[in-house]
């Protein structure tokens, strides 16, 4: 029991750190609440579908394929469509939530609305304290954290790091100091697409696929960011453990958990910005006038 | 006695040519009126007139979104919240207490101006996107509360059977008409009134109105509730015209979306708007699952609609078109007809 808490825990909240770490990338550095963006985990894990089981490809060739297929997709969307509508802050919410609609939408016509399985990238199991653990989950975990320290590392070490840094925290003053900030949203993009592809293509194996499969990690990542506090990498990482394992607490314990995990996981996020209103570790934004 | 008729007549005639005829945006709210009134006249089939209703109630819905986020700037997520709460007050009220709809549906808007302040008063402190993030969290966890009881409540499926508006479809088209079009005028005149403008100065500037010695707190409080008391109204109209409430149609994530779909969509900040939003895509939702062909692709085209609306008019449809067949004189600020070459006011040349 305890086991298997632990171990879906980790497992749910890599997959919302990953999902988390993006969104909020992409909204401190051109100010954009993308609520496509689990739209963009669900196509990497319809293309690992397409890829790995109809296919038949090779489990790293097509985590890679995938990848690069939904990063490209996301790259020219945020080209061609929202960069247009950029400056209207509201228009951009719709503006994506259509677009997750068209995804949900398109993979409803390509693959009809039942649930599909497909098999594991690395087929079977560890045992680990006495506790049986499947490769996927184990590599699930450990790609997670390997990706969550590169994103850290290219934030903090890189040039190109501290031009995203600088733009998250003052667009003009960031303009002023020759970078091009037009640039820099395209690349957080691609960069804050490119780890909701991964863990869309890590999931694949895990979870049941769905068209609407976008809707409950969409909710439960925008608590994430929240609790954590915008355009920290720490914070959402803090916080998609905070509410992974208050999920997988509620849903291993309570009966008609399934129900209830994200009214209770909503709830800690409340609580918790109640008292901290910028999230744990969130950058205080300057107002902006 | 004839003459003092006449006068007036004639007063309110020179007023009607004067100040509506004058501008092509109050010659359609005119037109929209008359339709709206006149529509049983033409058709009297229920189909029809039931799109109209929902429109109707959903276009009070939309306006009490605009009030609050639009006006005031505070995103608001769950604006769901409010049409559940009363829906679900008045449903239950209905069902247990067998408390008339005439009451049950004022009571549910007080439930929702309750529920605004309880929703107001914590996220008074958050601002921006934490705002808007924290009010999506509401309805969802109302939506779990609704889950643990469903003896009370009817659980997921929700409750049903409940009285109907009025029994006739006619009649329960003009409640709805006659409530869009007043409410609508109510929530008009309060965004132009002085706490209107305060709203919008919060939305563009809140230090600066602060700094002008303005308790915001009190008029974000105050933004709040008269959102969830309009909301509200529509919520306990809706669950009785369906005479059914579950969490799928009033609490659900995407009722939340759907609202400020309909508001951006027409154009915020402006009440009219969203009301203009509801009555092209709500109609053309029920248009597109008519037709087999297009049924299965309804929700990409109705998506597909949007996004290119809004990539070509990102301020919404209906601030777009007054944009387009008007415009403001840059002297006196009053609105003209695009094809004026000189203010009808001032007379200052038009650019």
């Amino acid at each position: 029991m305890i086991e298997g808490i632990i171990v879906s825990g980790l497992i749910t909240s890599g997959v919302y750190a990953l999902l988390a770490v993006g969104f909020s990338l992409i909204y401190g550095a051109a100010r954009i609440i993308n609520l496509a963006h689990t739209a963009f985990y669900m196509l990497a894990a319809y293309f690992i579908y397409i890829l790995a089981s109809s296919l038949g490809l090779n489990a790293v060739l097509s985590v890679f394929l995938s990848v690069a297929a939904v990063t490209v997709i996301g790259v020219l969307v945020y080209m061609f469509i929202i960069e247009r509508v950029r400056a209207h802050e509201t228009t951009v919410l719709i503006v994506t939530i259509a677009l997750a609609i068209i995804i949900q939408e398109v993979v409803l016509i390509a693959f009809g609305g039942h649930f599909l399985g497909t098999s594991a990238l690395i087929p079977g199991f560890a045992t680990i304290v006495g506790v049986k653990v499947s490769w996927q989950r184990i590599l699930t975990f450990g790609t997670v954290l390997v990706i969550l320290v590169a994103a850290w590392a290219l934030l903090m070490r890189t040039k190109l790091g501290v031009a995203i840094r600088a733009t998250a925290q003052d667009r003009e003053v960031a303009n002023l100091m020759g970078i091009n900030v037009g640039r820099i949203g395209m690349i957080t993009m691609g960069i804050a697409v490119a780890l909701a592809a991964v863990a869309g293509a890590l999931v694949a194996p895990l979870f049941t696929l769905t068209p609407y499969m976008w809707m409950p990690p969409l909710v439960m990542i925008l608590a994430v960011v929240v609790l954590g506090g915008l355009g920290s990498i720490k914070g959402s990482f803090l916080g998609a453990l905070i509410l992974g394992f208050a999920e997988t607490l509620v849903v291993f314990l309570v009966p008609e958990g399934g129900y209830l995990k994200l009214a209770i996981a909503l709830t800690v996020m409340l609580a918790v910005i109640l008292i901290r209103p910028e999230g744990l570790f969130g950058v205080s934004f300057e107002e902006e006038r | 006695m004839i003459s003092i008729l006449t006068a007036y007549l004639g007063r309110a005639y020179r007023e009607f040519r004067d100040e509506v005829l004058v501008l092509p945006s109050k010659v359609l709210l005119v037109l929209f009126c008359l339709a709206l009134f006149l529509l049983p006249a033409i058709t009297s089939q229920p189909y029809v007139l039931r799109i109209v209703i929902l429109a109707c109630i959903f276009g009070i819905f939309a306006a009490s979104w605009d009030l609050l986020s639009g006006f005031t700037g505070q995103l608001n997520f769950g604006h769901a919240l409010f049409f559940g709460v009363a829906g679900y007050t008045s449903a239950l009220l209905n069902m247990h207490v067998n408390l008339p709809p005439g009451l049950t549906i004022p009571l549910g808007a007080l439930a929702a101006v309750v529920a605004g302040l309880i929703v107001g008063v914590p996220c008074l402190r958050l601002r921006g996107p934490y705002l808007a993030l924290a009010t999506l969290a509401f309805p969802l966890i109302l939506t779990g509360i609704i889950y643990i009881f469903p003896a009370l409540t009817g659980g997921e499926r929700g409750v049903s059977g409940l009285d109907p508006l009025s029994g006739s479809r006619l009649i329960d088209y003009y409640i709805a008409a006659v409530l869009l079009l007043g409410l609508g005028f109510i929530m008009w005149k309060i965004t132009s009134s002085k706490t209107g403008i305060i709203f919008h100065a919060i939305r563009e500037d809140e230090v600066a109105v602060r700094a002008s010695g303005i308790n915001t707190t009190r008029y974000k409080l105050l933004a709040f509730c008269l959102s969830g008391l309009f909301a509200g109204i529509a919520g306990g109209l809706y669950v009785h015209f369906l005479r059914a409430a579950s969490p799928i149609s009033t609490l659900h994530i995407l009722v939340s979306f759907q609202v400020i779909i309909w508001a951006i969509f027409g154009g915020i900040a402006t009440i009219y708007g969203p009301i203009v939003g509801v009555f092209i895509l709500v109609p053309l939702t029920e248009v597109l699952s008519i037709f087999p062909v297009v049924s299965d692709l309804r929700m990409l085209l109705f998506a597909l609609v949007i996004l290119l609306v809004l990539m070509f008019m990102p301020e919404g449809i209906s601030t777009w078109v007054r944009d387009k067949v008007e415009k403001e004189c840059p002297r006196c600020k009053i609105r003209n007809i695009a094809t004026r070459k000189q203010c009808r006011v001032c007379g200052a040349e038009l650019g």
